[in-house]
């Protein structure tokens, strides 16, 4: 982003950013190649990277841009998931095309749930989310149809006549299920594009700086005519669509559903939150650094049962005392790169030439 | 029509009565000072005019708009522009993007018709310097330079300074009151709180006395400085 008014020009982009464009293409190219030359198991690992990858970048901008701090995400997950469930197996829609029926429920349930819990600051909004969650979780226990407190599955037929499957079980010459799991892999890899590319618009725009404005100070934000309010309510309903569409994405991956699983704290805002903590709150490079972190952790711990979460929560500490700013926060703090930058560098003018001049009398 | 004027405001903290029945008219184009004692409520009346708090009674009209019940956002849309007693910046944002921001917004504008207004005023402020360094960065004096460039920022028709030249040297006060001169002089409306009496005194044609949240003086500089009530509260202080 370069723009001109009169001598003076803004400044975005940095060295280090030009090169991790390039990094970052290839990247995308070869997760686009994937399943050509990894096996399934590994493609279902890549899914849980890339789904627990957006969950964080969604509670990344809630919490560290918006000031959202909101433990009830599990809301969104559940609800999107739901939906689906719903359109699926009781109006036939095909599972892909119920994603943004998903996302449009998550985002029309954020409102009324705002509504509520905008009264609320801090740690009051943090209980105030999660127990809304929890109502959330109770009453589409009671939905019958839907298999109630014990939950149900997708029909076998609906995820193995998935749109764009026949297509891939063709293209790779596999099963149905393995095809449905490329297909769902690709899908996650888009969504992350999309979620990633749209917050870096977001942070780059007018709107995002006025959202790092009101981060920094609510008061003074507002008496420059930033509508704080507003940018909250917009930034809350909107992660609320990309966290229930995510949802959705996840259960059609898993194909089964019960308000237990759907509306867990743990799976869809603890780890998310330790996520986010450990990479770098108030980053985007910072849920990707900690969803690696998290998916190594897991991978050595996840057979210690309780043992497991007490490490997870053991080095969350760790990095919180230490790390304050997480771990790439250390590193940018350290070496002055940013992947992502959002910084506007004011550039070119008489930057030096700025004897005072008479220019009134 | 005064552009602003103010009609019994009151407001209290508790028990505590930090506003009592205010009543001011503020002329198109006037600078007009404010002085009184710590505590006399200086601070909380700017909070009540720019929407930062709300009256508990009495009305605020701006352009003959009643806007008692307007949010501090859109005071700021309409036209007000403060600076903050105790420097508000945004600490991770640079200096450039503090002003970015409030072009951008307080003037309803898109980001880059502001750059060229934001860089002028920072030159004008003496922080073209500092323009790319992150606003936390600042020395209390920058930071109090980084207030005053900000409201400027949002073009403002009433400018709202909360005491910008305590701590200054004699030569940067003169620079001080000539830039509010110029900036007064390009048809800003000025309310200026201040305990430095000779640079007010050089800018404004009326002060008014606050005193325990109440109006105890309102007129010409030389006519309120030889009022006895103002003599006996400022005993002691600078004159």
């Amino acid at each position: 982003m370069t723009t001109t008014s009169q001598k003076w020009t803004v400044e975005t982009r940095t060295a280090a950013s030009t090169v991790f464009a390039v990094i970052a293409a290839v990247a995308v190219i070869a997760a686009f190649a994937a399943p050509l030359f990894v096996s399934r198991s590994m493609l279902q690992d890549l899914f849980f990277i890339l789904t627990m990858l957006m969950l964080a970048q969604n509670w990344n901008l809630l919490a560290g841009y918006a000031g959202l701090v909101s433990v009830g995400q599990q809301a969104f997950v559940g609800a999107g998931a739901y939906a689906m469930f719903a359109v699926v197996i009781l109006g036939g829609l095909d599972p892909v095309l119920a994603l943004p029926v998903a996302g449009i429920f998550a985002a029309a349930l954020a409102i009324p749930t705002a509504f509520f819990v905008f009264r609320l600051d801090g740690a009051y909004f943090a209980i105030g989310t999660w127990v809304i969650a929890e109502v959330f979780g109770l009453l589409f226990a009671q939905w019958k149809a839907l298999g109630g407190g014990t939950g149900t599955s997708l029909p076998r037929d609906a995820t193995r006549d998935m749109f764009g499957v026949p297509f891939v079980k063709e293209l790779f010459d596999t099963k149905s299920s393995a095809a449905a799991d490329i297909v769902t892999y690709w899908l996650a890899l888009v969504l992350a594009l999309a979620t990633v590319g749209f917050i870096y618009w977001l942070l780059r725009s007018k709107q995002g700086i006025g959202l790092a404005s009101v981060r920094d100070n609510l008061q003074a934000a507002r008496s420059v005519g930033v509508n704080a309010s507003r940018l909250k309510l917009v930034v809350y309903v909107a992660t609320a669509f990309g966290t229930g569409l995510l949802g959705a994405l996840i259960y059609i991956q898993t194909a089964r559903i019960s308000p237990d699983a759907a509306f867990s704290v743990t799976d869809w805002t603890a780890y998310v939150i330790f996520i986010v903590v450990i990479g770098g709150i108030g980053t985007l490079e910072g849920p990707f650094v900690g969803v690696l972190v998290f998916f190594i952790l897991q991978n050595l711990f996840a057979d210690y049962g309780s043992w497991y979460l007490l490490i997870l929560g053991l080095i969350g500490i760790v990095v919180m005392l230490f790390a304050p700013r997480g771990l790439w926060g250390l590193f940018t703090d350290k070496t002055g790169i940013q992947l992502f930058p959002i910084r506007r560098r004011l550039a070119g003018g008489p930057l030096v030439a700025h004897s005072r001049e008479d220019t009134h009398g | 029509m005064p552009i602003l004027s103010l009609s019994d405001v009151s407001k209290s903290f508790g028990a505590l009565q930090v506003a009592r029945a205010i009543s001011f008219d503020l002329e198109k184009g006037e600078a007009l000072g404010i002085i009184g004692p710590n505590g006399a409520g200086k601070s909380t009346l700017f909070n009540l005019i720019t929407g930062n708090l709300q009256v508990d009674a009495g009305r605020i009209h701006f352009e003959g708009r009643d806007i008692t019940r307007v949010p501090a956002e859109k005071r700021c849309l309409m036209g007000f522009g403060r600076s903050f007693q105790i420097p508000q910046p945004f600490e991770k944002l640079t200096v450039f993007e503090n002003l970015v921001v409030a072009g951008a917004f307080g003037s309803n504008l898109p980001e880059n018709q502001v750059t060229g207004l934001c860089a002028e005023i920072l030159v004008e402020c003496g922080l073209i310097d500092r323009a790319n360094d992150p606003a936390g960065s600042l020395t209390l004096l920058q930071r109090k330079r980084l207030e005053l460039a900000r409201s400027l920022a949002t073009s403002p028709k009433v400018l709202l300074l909360d005491e910008i030249a305590g701590g200054l040297t004699e030569a940067e006060c003169h620079a001080l009151v000539e830039t509010i001169r110029a900036i007064h002089a390009r048809g800003v409306s000025i309310i200026w709180i201040e305990h430095v009496l000779h640079a007010l005194n050089s800018v404004v044609s009326r002060l008014l006395v606050l005193d325990f949240g109440k109006v105890i003086g309102l007129g010409e500089p030389g006519e309120i400085m030889a009022s006895r009530e103002v003599r006996e509260i400022y005993l002691g202080i600078e004159i």
